[in-house]
């Protein structure tokens, strides 16, 4: 029982993984890959670790599988954000299909001399 | 038959891992490649994972969990670099 559920979560882990890869390799800009990438990965490794957990079944491992799962879920989103806000300000080119760019007429965040 | 399935999901995290060494090396700006390299944190903490726990030892996690630590500081320093300085 146990073994069957791991098998189905692992299966849909890994191909939650390949697809984040695949979204990287083929979205048409940074700040699409980036979004295929963050919100793929972390279900991805989220079904995995449920799978890990389920498979060793005791206390401490289960602890750090919990640990693992909550630090990926609070920092992908940070570093997410931190990068697209660092392609944006460094003027990396936006998808020609982009509809909606609400800062356009940005002033930089930092003014120039401190950049 | 979870030794099979094993085997197929570390398959497929290689190819995924493959996949995002592609684009690694092709990104055309270096923000492409933070992304890449981002992701290829994630998925090398989940290689590590399915390992653990195929071989059932614990010990194996705590690995998983300084990469993961490693690569989020990591991310954020590149981000930083990217932001300040425009290097040419």
């Amino acid at each position: 029982m146990i073994d069957a559920l791991t098998a189905i979560v692992w299966i849909a882990g890994s191909a939650f993984a390949l697809l984040a890869a695949i979204g990287v390799l083929r979205m048409p800009d940074v700040f699409t890959r980036m979004q295929a990438s963050t919100k793929a990965s972390t279900l991805g490794l989220g079904c995995l670790l449920i799978g890990a957990g389920l498979q060793f079944g005791d206390f401490a491992s289960f602890i750090r599988v919990l640990g693992i799962g909550a630090f990926i879920l609070v920092t992908t989103p940070v570093a997410g954000h931190v990068i697209a806000r660092a392609a944006y300000l460094a003027d990396v080119p936006l998808w020609d299909g982009t509809v909606l760019d609400e800062r356009r007429d940005h002033t930089a965040v930092y003014p120039p001399s401190t950049r | 038959m979870l030794e099979i399935v094993t085997h197929i999901a570390l398959v497929t995290l290689g190819v995924a891992l493959l996949i995002a060494v592609v684009r690694l090396v092709k990104g055309p700006t270096l923000p492409d490649r933070i992304v890449a390299m981002d992701l290829i944190g994630v998925l090398v903490v989940s290689l590590i994972v399915v390992l653990a726990a195929s071989t059932q030892v614990t010990a194996t996690l705590d690995a998983a969990i300084v990469i993961a630590l490693i690569g989020f500081v990591g991310t954020l320093a590149y981000a930083t670099y990217v932001e300040r300085g425009h290097p040419e």
